[in-house]
């Protein structure tokens, strides 16, 4: 008995199998509520109801996804590529931090001159983060995926001595925090009392960038060729080098994005906690979209969702919070095996 | 500068060194011989924190220690087989596979704790592993104290290194394995099992990875808590690109390593830890990690099928 590839696989495979992988996933977050001694059926109807139940839990649904499709995009971008960035949570920061060095008033500008600049430099701040391990990688050789998820620690451990250092908070009684942005540098709402941020209008138009970048134009192509067979981009004469700069810029960039969303947009300052680990759920974001950028804007209200809806389940249920990161685990490894199914049979 | 030579002069500093690699030293192992066989096992750091978690539940509920490690060494296995089934037979993606692993495995401890100790405000303890003095050696002066007072569970390490160098660099099922990790096309033609050898590998591996987290909980500490692992993980897969995927030269990596960790941390309490704010002493081992593989992965002796999928019968 073995597995041997298909070449074209039917729709009803494609289409099968992802299908599959929810259902087993589905299965799995009931067993787990079970085992905390809920009823299952309860527990997945107040996940769905904390989600999307009313306007408030559908647009905290939608502020929860915004930085997901940031930090989503950003990995997808970096896998097609086969650039393993799993830093997105350090590139994150490190955009927090541009935002709140320049928006707290250093930069006293209006804010439509302040707000592109400050996200351009967010941007530049992430990218920064991810050409030192490129640059490891394409001199040296160094893996990325190594230095990537020690550079998170690096960031973090920065981020909490200028939190308590050159941009503590002289009015935050003791707390780890940043000054506020000055209200220029705030992201206005989408709609007058809408509890929704223009973080989010940005994130939309960061997916639809990078899916025209990704196929329509030439860098794109690039990109794509070295992700599927490096030597053979090489061999056809592209700067494999360059490529992987050029995505590491943008996907630095695009996690550096969200720091700024959520600083400019949510939150107002920097703290510690400013992510709950936005950039490690981009990987599992960006795989469940398998790696299309308007797919990610998908998976991250997914994601989103199970996250908003399990918090208001576990006030409700009394079931731990954490179902919300197992069934995602979950997800992502059963779609990963759903993908690979697609294209494998069993042969006797 | 005298304090830095009183520090280094100290048993008590080389004490706390073998204390603080010997976790490093089971994971580490355990990453060695998965990526030996071809697999590269990013699940690491999630399957810590199961063992982390796993030995210590299983003492607290009444199990003796070392039927405790004894679990913890399950429960890794267990996230171990489905490492192995996914990325061996299946060829997944190992980057991803592994990642998913550790989400999966951190979460699902957590909801574990959760679901086990419903109210807890402070983490219970349990009686850990004392430190056991070797009559004799331990008399002797500095490395009596340094090596020979230390803990059953270090001692179990160092014995776990030797023996994971015996198996693959002195029997022919070692000589499988690491074929694996280089030519599995070989192997098959001698009409051995590539599968096989490879996801026993990841699950042995992932064993003593999850018996290098139980070492935290039963040894070095002795009451479990979120994030403790922090990290640990990611830094042995350093350390074994560091060692150059040798198991002595990893072990060696883990107690330099574990020494300059032990360093930091008495510097903070030095002049030098007036000037420095302490987040620089905590991001210095990581640092480290970074610059040790930058300086090492030039000549560093990959695995050449390594993060390779086997298919019998495909080129």
């Amino acid at each position: 008995m073995r597995l041997e590839p298909i070449p074209a696989p039917s729709l009803a495979r494609r289409a099968g199998f992802p299908a599959l992988a929810l259902g087993l996933t589905a299965l799995i977050a009931m067993g787990l509520a079970a085992l905390a001694g809920a009823a299952p059926g309860e527990v997945a109807w107040l996940v769905v109801k904390g989600a999307a139940g009313s306007k408030f839990a559908l647009l905290e649904t939608l502020n929860r996804a915004t930085p997901l499709i940031f930090t989503g995009l950003a990995v997808a971008v970096a896998f097609r590529a086969k650039l393993w960035n799993i830093g997105a949570e350090a590139q994150l920061y490190l955009g927090a931090v541009a935002t709140v060095v320049l928006g707290t008033g250093l930069l006293d500008w209006p804010a439509a001159t302040l707000l592109p600049v400050l996200a351009v430099a967010a941007m530049a701040a992430g990218a920064l983060a991810l050409l030192v391990p490129t640059f490891l990688k394409t001199r040296f050789g160094v893996d990325e995926v190594v230095t990537t998820l020690l550079l998170n620690f690096v960031a973090l451990l920065f981020v909490s001595y200028l939190l308590e250092g050159p941009l503590k908070d002289p009015m935050g009684l003791g707390w780890p925090k940043s000054e506020p942005v000055i209200d220029a540098a705030r992201l206005p709402r989408i709609a007058e009392g809408l509890r929704l941020h223009w973080g989010f209008g940005l994130a939309l138009i960061a997916a639809v960038l990078v899916w025209i970048l990704q196929t329509r134009t030439i860098w794109g192509f690039e990109i794509r060729a070295v992700g599927l067979n490096l030597k053979a981009a090489r061999f056809a004469g592209m700067p494999v080098n360059a490529v992987l700069v050029r995505t590491a810029i943008l996907s630095g960039g695009l996690a550096a994005l969200a720091g700024f969303s959520e600083v400019a947009g949510a939150k107002g300052n920097l703290t510690t906690d400013l992510s709950p680990g936005f950039g490690y759920t981009g990987i599992i974001v960006a795989m469940l979209a398998l790696l299309h950028p308007l797919g990610v804007v998908v998976a991250a209200i997914f994601v989103a969702g199970i996250f908003v809806g399990a918090d208001s389940m576990s006030r409700a249920a009394g079931v731990p919070s954490f179902i919300a990161d197992i069934t995602l685990a979950s997800a992502l490894l059963a779609m990963i095996l759903a993908l690979g199914l697609t294209s494998l049979r069993i042969r006797r | 500068m005298s304090e830095l030579f009183d520090i280094l002069l100290s048993a008590s500093f080389w004490a706390a060194a073998i204390r603080i690699a010997s976790p490093l030293i089971f994971a580490a192992m355990g990453e060695l011989i998965c990526e030996r066989a071809g697999v590269l096992n990013l699940g690491i750091e999630g399957i810590m924190v199961v063992g982390a978690f796993a030995g210590w539940m299983a003492v607290y509920s009444g199990m003796g220690l070392w039927p405790g490690v004894a679990v913890a060494l399950a429960s890794g296995m267990a996230f171990g087989l489905l490492h192995a089934t996914l990325t061996v037979p299946f060829g997944l993606s190992q980057h991803v596979v592994g990642l998913g692993i550790t989400l999966l495995a951190t979460s699902a401890t957590y909801y574990a704790y959760r679901i086990a100790l419903p109210q807890v405000n402070t983490p219970p303890k349990i009686d850990a592993f004392d430190p056991y003095a070797i009559p004799g050696l331990s008399d002797l002066p500095l490395v009596g104290e340094a090596l020979f007072t230390q803990t059953p569970l270090t001692y179990a390490a160092f014995v776990t290194a030797a023996l994971v160098a015996f198996v693959l660099f002195r029997t022919p099922l070692g000589l499988a394995i690491r074929a694996c990790g280089e030519n599995p096309a070989a192997v098959a033609a001698q009409g051995l099992p590539v599968t096989g050898l490879r996801m026993g590998a990841v699950i042995v591996g992932s064993g003593l990875m999850a018996v290098g987290g139980a070492f935290l909980t039963m040894s070095a500490f002795d009451s479990f808590f979120f994030e403790m692992v922090n990290g640990r993980g990611w830094i042995c897969i350093a350390l074994v690109v560091f060692g150059a995927w040798r198991p002595g030269k990893t072990l060696l990596g883990a107690v330099l390593f574990a020494a300059f960790d032990a360093l930091q941390i008495r510097l903070q309490q030095t002049e030098l830890g007036a000037v420095l704010p302490y987040q620089a002493f905590l991001a210095a081992p990581y640092i480290l990690s970074i610059l040790a593989l930058v300086v090492m992965s030039r000549r560093a002796q990959v695995p050449a099928a390594l993060m390779v999928p086997f298919r019998k019968g495909e080129r």
